[in-house]
């Protein structure tokens, strides 16, 4: 309770400061005069779509843009619809596109004509944890018990989707451990999290938020989180336990890392001003409560990156991608 | 008890003034989505979410919930009225409600769907209250061999319900599979029967066929007939749902067990489509007057029905107690959830009980203003049919045009839809009957799904769907029911002499 209102007043302070900056911004800068389209290349009630409309009720909230953000689902081949119809609209300054680890992973995997550099990076705003985690009533209480359980005989991996993220951290662990896994794609990360609750897999990546809940009431039991460094939530979230007390999965001997993309693109062929704005509203929204709330939620990584080194960071993480993938055998046959 | 005390705390906060304003908003808003086809509690829900950004999340959830009773209410009006099902589980009500509707029982048929709901919900919502933990822990029985079972036994409910050849309800229910894998195969992450073109990425959506199969083909239906709507004769006036309530009892036992049907498949998580099927497959398996639905039966309406909206409520409950939707509808719910700070799954019941509380108490009181207000409107949904038919066909299509667009903002989907109208008017001509192909299409990627994971549990044994007692009987259960025609079958095979009697044409 005293946390809630703690954070509604530093609100109310906030909001004046932003408002008074805004003037000086918008000396000579671009605007948009139509309703921006946030294309979310996913499903509703996921991830992505999440932030994408915590964006959309933080600006309204805020009242960080004259004109509104629709936000606009386009699921359909794993995101590929979304990100073409992005690709298509060169130079429109009025539509965003919010994008996961499918920017990679989805024209990899299924050939569809697309890459992102058809798209203009205008920033991180995230990257997204994965986290080890196996059922509590399980005998492994660390990873070293884990892979030695795995290398005896074949333990079952639950993920969301096929040749996406969880599936390429699979596939990490394969190579890093010498042991197979049987890899079970499902539709969405909750209902990942409750197959291993209820035993029918041995172990999930999920996301620290689809399966805090579990963890929380004592049926799941993390062993490691796929990043270079520990969480940063120091607070308590069982008995003896906060987000901060889970090893890396290096430092418990397995030497597999990954994170996944929470950024925000537009379409091809935009004026560098225009991506100036976003990438200003994006700051303000970072900098409101709401957004430091769903960071805690989510036990996010909230490492930003715009400009060059996101374009780097981009590079990279595109040929590790790449790499994982074609070591696995999930790039598509070319046709 | 302590659930009555802690339901009354909760009826305390959903009885503010504000709250009570907003769900009146919600059930009239979900309504209005409800018969708009396409449009969909999903995407509604999805539109207003952020809105509710700034109310207390209480406030917000009981806006959303009710907004969601009203879509379940309201899906069911344009399946009666234009045999356009508004939202996927209300294509089993088009089955007698339409029917009911050409013979001038419009406001029959609409009272009776819109008291069965009531009574599913409300069923639902009290198991909801007393049983919820040990419910929850029945939903982390269902693996997806268990899920699978599930799927084979809502086909299963289904075979042999046709009228017609069972050649023909097999053909049509295979040509539903064959739609159902377009686009994106979920188990390879491959796109499949694309041919190269990106619209097909999408896959056919269930609606999008749904309002062309039924909703176009009917009008070029009616346009050959000479453009009359058959259902002209329908009277105005409210007495109409007192004589139907007066004739309700009667039909208590199927609406016992339809809402048992339902809760069941709201938990599992299989959701309202299904059990709507199977339901209406079970009354009229079970029906002395088997042969007659389909040709507006009151029971035909009332069985889909309430389970579809025993099902709509009680899919809240893993979603709340496990964090899993069980209906698209609750995905973004959940998804407003986190937005409000509120972290699904067990803690939630531990943790928040004034919010959980809260969302229950409202679901009684929501569902009791959503049944007053639709019913109120009864006479006036049932006026719609006097309308001329030249003015009121043109508004059908405009309206198909834009839900068949809403449901992904594709326009590529308008002209499938109209594709759509043309093959269902051909298979109606050739007396095809579309309910399997429907079924098919919306349960038939879910279905190979739950297959192949299992297949990939259990490393290529088929053994895996017997080897829990929960899959295995309900399975076994499915097997029969599938095979009862053909046991049928071979009986008169072996009786010679009832198949004398009947001349063959060859």
């Amino acid at each position: 309770m005293t946390n809630r209102s703690i954070s509604r007043r530093t609100a109310a302070l906030g909001l004046p400061a932003l408002l008074a900056a805004s003037p000086a911004l918008a000396q000579r800068a671009w605007e948009p005069m139509r309703p921006v389209q946030f294309i979310v290349p996913a499903g509703t009630g996921g991830g992505a779509d999440q932030m994408a409309r915590v964006i959309q009720g933080i600006v309204s909230k805020h009242s960080l843009m004259k004109q509104p953000l629709v936000v606009v689902n386009k699921a359909g081949g794993a995101g590929a619809e979304g990100f073409l119809e992005a690709k298509g609209a060169r130079a429109n300054p009025h539509m965003l596109v919010i994008t996961l680890s499918n920017l990679f992973t989805t024209p990899l995997a299924t050939g569809v004509p697309f890459n992102w550099r058809d798209l203009t990076p205008v920033k991180m705003l995230a990257l997204d944890e994965f986290v080890l985690w196996v059922n509590a009533a399980s005998p492994w209480k660390t990873v070293a018990e884990f892979t030695e359980a795995a290398r005896a005989g074949r333990l079952k991996i639950g993920g969301t989707g096929s040749r996406q993220e969880d599936q390429i951290i699979t596939a990490a662990l394969t190579k890093a451990t010498d042991a197979q896994f049987t890899y079970v794609p499902f539709r969405g990360g909750g209902e990942v999290a409750v197959q291993l609750v209820g035993q029918h897999v041995d172990a999930t990546v999920n996301n620290p938020i689809e399966a805090v809940t579990h963890w929380r009431s004592g049926t799941l039991r993390p062993l490691c989180v796929f990043d270079g460094k520990r969480l940063s939530g120091t607070e308590k979230m069982t008995a003896n336990e906060a987000w901060s007390d889970i090893p890396t999965c290096k430092e418990a001997g397995l030497d597999v890392e990954y994170l996944m993309l929470r950024g925000i693109f537009m379409a091809p062929g935009v004026t560098p001003q225009q991506v100036a704005f976003f990438a200003g509203l994006l700051d303000k929204v970072r900098e409101t409560p709401d957004w430091a709330e769903l960071m805690q939620q989510g036990a996010f990584n909230t490492t930003a990156l715009d400009g060059e080194p996101f374009r780097e960071w981009l590079t990279r993480e595109e040929a590790r991608h790449k790499t994982l993938m074609q070591e696995a055998g999930f790039l598509a046959q070319p046709s | 008890m302590e659930e009555i005390g802690l339901l009354m705390q909760g009826f305390a906060v959903a009885l503010q003034p504000d709250n009570i304003l907003l769900m009146l908003l919600g059930v009239t808003l979900g309504v209005l989505i409800g018969v708009l086809p396409g449009l969909g509690g999903a995407n509604g829900i999805a539109i207003l979410l952020p809105l509710t950004f700034a109310m207390p999340p209480v406030s917000a959830i009981i806006m959303l919930s009710c907004i969601y009773w009203g879509a379940l209410f309201g899906g069911a009006i344009t399946s009666i009225l234009f045999n356009i099902p508004g939202e996927p589980w209300s294509v089993a009500t088009t089955f007698d409600g339409y029917p009911m509707a050409q013979q001038g029982r419009a406001g029959e048929a609409l009272t009776a769907a819109f008291t069965a709901s009531f009574v599913g919900a409300f069923i639902a919502v009290v198991l909801l209250t007393f049983l919820a933990p040990l419910v929850a822990g029945f939903a982390l029985q269902f693996g997806p061999p268990q899920f699978f079972a599930v799927m084979f036994l809502s086909f299963a409910c289904f075979i042999g319900l046709g009228r017609g050849s069972p050649l023909k309800t097999l053909a049509a229910m295979m040509l539903g599979f064959l739609l159902a894998t377009v686009g994106m195969d979920t188990v390879t992450g491959q796109l499949r029967m694309t041919f190269g073109s990106t619209e097909m990425i999408r896959g056919f959506d269930f609606l999008v066929a749904v309002i062309g199969l039924f909703g176009i083909s009917e009008i070029l239906v009616s346009i050959e007939d000479g453009l009359t709507f058959k259902g002209q004769k329908a009277r105005i006036d409210l007495k109409v749902v007192l004589r139907t309530w007066a004739e309700m009892p009667r039909h208590w036992a199927i609406a016992l067990r339809s809402a048992a049907i339902g809760c069941w498949m709201g938990i599992t998580p299989a959701g309202a489509t299904p059990a709507s099927f199977m339901s209406y497959g079970v009354a009229r398996r079970l029906s002395r007057h088997g042969d007659e639905f389909g040709k507006g039966r009151v029971e035909g309406v009332i069985a889909p029905e309430t389970a579809a909206h025993a099902a709509g409520t009680s899919a809240l409950l893993p979603m709340l107690a496990l964090g899993v939707p069980g209906s698209p509808t609750a995905a973004v719910l959940l998804g407003g959830l986190i937005m409000w700070g509120l972290q699904p799954g067990p803690m939630l019941f531990v943790e928040q009980k004034e919010f959980v509380w809260g969302l229950i108490a409202s679901m009684y009181l929501g569902n009791v203003a959503g049944l007053l207000v639709v019913l109120v409107a009864v006479p006036w949904f049932a006026a719609i049919l006097r309308v001329p038919f030249a003015i009121i066909a043109a508004i059908i299509l405009v309206v198909c045009a834009i839900g068949a667009f809403t449901v992904s903002n594709a326009e590529f989907d308008i002209v499938l839809m109209l594709a759509f109208g043309v093959v269902g008017y051909v298979l109606k001509k050739l007396d095809y009957p579309l309910a399997p192909l429907v079924l098919a299409l919306v349960l038939g990627d879910r279905t190979e799904e739950a297959f192949r994971q299992s297949l990939l549990l259990s490393q290529g044994d088929l053994g895996v769907f017997f080897s829990t007692w929960l899959g295995g009987s309900i399975m076994a259960t499915g097997i029969a029911l599938a095979a009862w025609p053909l046991l049928g079958w071979l009986w008169s095979l072996l009786r010679p002499a009832a198949g004398r009697e009947r001349p063959s044409p060859a």
